[in-house]
């Protein structure tokens, strides 16, 4: 199966019969997957006028209590970005999808990992943060679909997957499991007609008195906080003799992992620590790997971001490097391994 | 015998390159391998070149991306020359010889010539010179069971094409036969 169509299926096994987007390279395989299906389901595909029209369709499925879902590639979630603080500020859940592709601008459309600040930093105005979701298989993402859909659920905010051009366009055997529901809170806050029978629910990002704003934000950090401590995730791989560290997450990992296994070939005591949460990001485990690593290297396809959080994890325990490259180039395995032999110099 | 391989197909957007490449992809996944399939996409593939990575493996895939080929696939001069340096000494070079009439100058490499669009042509098969191609790469190559291949050209022709399965099955065993 294609990692877009993948995507696309999860959505619908995770229950998602709400469906708003608009083309773009290399995601627009979703939209056609969901055209196709949702009809036949009786769900809802809308081809929207543009990505903001979209993203706050599913502001309004979203407080009705129904999963829904958009998604995008680079440029358009920058479009998104102004319903995704919406949606945050209203504390709705949902799951948005940016297969990425180069920037800035329009960029190129080749694969990129160039808007992990804007997912992580920024994925919108004000106070906020969205979980987001690294796949770097096309099982996993089935897998961290279904996850985003209950944990948006759980903690009452979107939830993005952070795929690429490259994740988005490879076909990889899938296997969609059954999977045990998870015990999620009942949505008492949906606007979903009350009939009488409870009093009406609103649904509001709109705050005029600074107390009740800031008491607000104050009361989703706590939630922040929780999800901090509760939530990271991440995959260790030869990691638990090494001296050197590859950190990389999605289509950059699968390069790593390939360049790691040739470096231990060579003898060079190297792992990899895959962060598959970004934010949350994975800092308790860099953190223990900090104890007994030399020397940290990121790669990613981009000028070097998700680096920074690896510095603030690390707190100057070890050096950490970057390589990466960016504008649709997908690093080679034996750039890795170069960057990997570099750190390790002579000491094998 | 190493059930590894790293492949790429290059040919022209129409010519059934990713087509092929899907092929090799659903007969190693029928043989329990694990398999990856990555296309070139964009504006290009509109009457420009196309091509894929094909990955074949007894372990889980790394990078999905092929840069040096032990079987390089080519259906154009443009594909041919952009790729053939990139081969891995010892690869298996195939060429349509009769789009591409050169011969592979590397002595390290083993090319084979197979005139697919012609013969395709001549045998009733227009449109499948990529799997009489397809047909010679398994005969000299290997890369899966032929029963797994067989499954993998049932699973790929879509069910508005089913009419063409036999077309597809007839155009492997000439390749095979050559």
């Amino acid at each position: 199966m294609k990692g877009n169509e993948a995507l696309a299926e999860a959505a619908i096994q995770a229950g998602c019969r709400h469906f708003f987007g608009y083309p773009i390279t290399p995601q627009t395989e979703v939209a056609a997957y969901m055209a196709k299906r949702m009809p036949k389901i009786g769900g809802t595909y809308l081809q929207a006028e543009s990505e903001v029209a979209a993203i706050n369709m599913v502001l309004g499925a979203a407080s009705a209590g129904v999963r829904a879902l958009t998604s995008s590639s680079s440029p358009g979630i920058s479009l998104k970005t102004e319903g995704i603080s919406y949606i945050a500020g209203s504390d709705l859940p949902c799951v948005i999808i940016n297969v990425q592709r180069g920037g800035p601008g329009l960029g190129g459309i080749q694969p990129s990992q160039a808007d992990y600040w804007q997912a992580t930093r920024a994925p919108g105005h004000g106070d906020l943060h969205v979980l987001v979701f690294a796949p770097s298989t096309v099982q996993e993402m089935v897998d961290l679909v279904m996850d985003a859909f209950d944990m948006a659920d759980l903690y009452r905010m979107p939830a993005m997957i952070l795929a690429d051009g490259a994740l988005g366009q490879m076909m990889e055997p899938v296997e969609i499991k059954e999977r045990p529901k998870r015990d999620l809170p009942e949505k008492t806050w949906a606007a979903n007609g009350h009939e009488n029978k409870r009093p009406h629910n609103i649904v509001n990002s709109l705050y005029l008195t600074p107390g009740d704003l800031e008491a607000l934000v104050k009361e989703r950090f706590e939630r922040y906080d929780r999800i901090k401590s509760k939530e990271q995730r991440s995959e260790s791989y030869m990691a638990d003799d090494a001296e050197f560290i590859v950190v990389a997450y999605g289509a950059s990992s699968r390069v790593c992992k390939s360049a790691v296994k040739a470096a231990r070939a060579e003898g060079i005591k190297v792992g990899l620590i895959r962060p598959i949460t970004l934010w949350p990001f994975p800092t308790d485990a860099i953190q223990e790997a900090a104890k007994t690593t030399k020397h940290f290297l990121t790669v990613e396809m981009s000028m070097g971001q998700m680096v920074d959080d690896v510095r603030l994890a690390v707190n100057g325990a070890a050096p950490v490097s970057f390589f990466g490259h960016t504008g649709g180039i997908i690093p080679s395995p034996a750039e890795v391994l170069g960057e990997i032999k570099k750190l390790a110099g002579g000491a094998k | 015998m190493s059930k590894n391989f790293n492949m790429v197909l290059a040919g022209f957007g129409g010519q059934g390159i990713l087509f092929a490449g899907k092929v090799i992809a659903y007969a190693g996944l029928m043989d329990g391998q694990e398999v990856s399939w990555l296309p070139s996409y964009g504006p290009e593939m509109r009457g420009g070149t196309a091509n894929c990575s094909v990955c074949l493996s007894d372990e889980p895939i790394g990078s999905p991306q092929v840069l040096n080929p032990d079987v390089l696939i080519a259906m154009n001069l443009p594909s041919y020359e952009k790729f053939i340096k990139a081969v891995v000494p010892g690869g298996k070079v195939f060429i349509d010889s009769s789009l591409i009439s050169g011969k592979v100058e590397r002595e390290d490499v083993e090319a084979f010539y197979v005139p697919a669009t012609t013969l395709a042509e001549e045998n009733d098969l227009k449109g499948l010179a990529n799997i009489i191609l397809l047909g010679k790469v398994f005969k000299e190559v290997g890369f899966s069971s032929e029963e797994a291949l067989h499954k993998a050209i049932e699973k790929c022709v879509p069910a508005r094409k089913a009419h063409l399965k036999d077309a597809n099955l007839k155009a492997i065993q000439m390749g095979m036969s050559l």
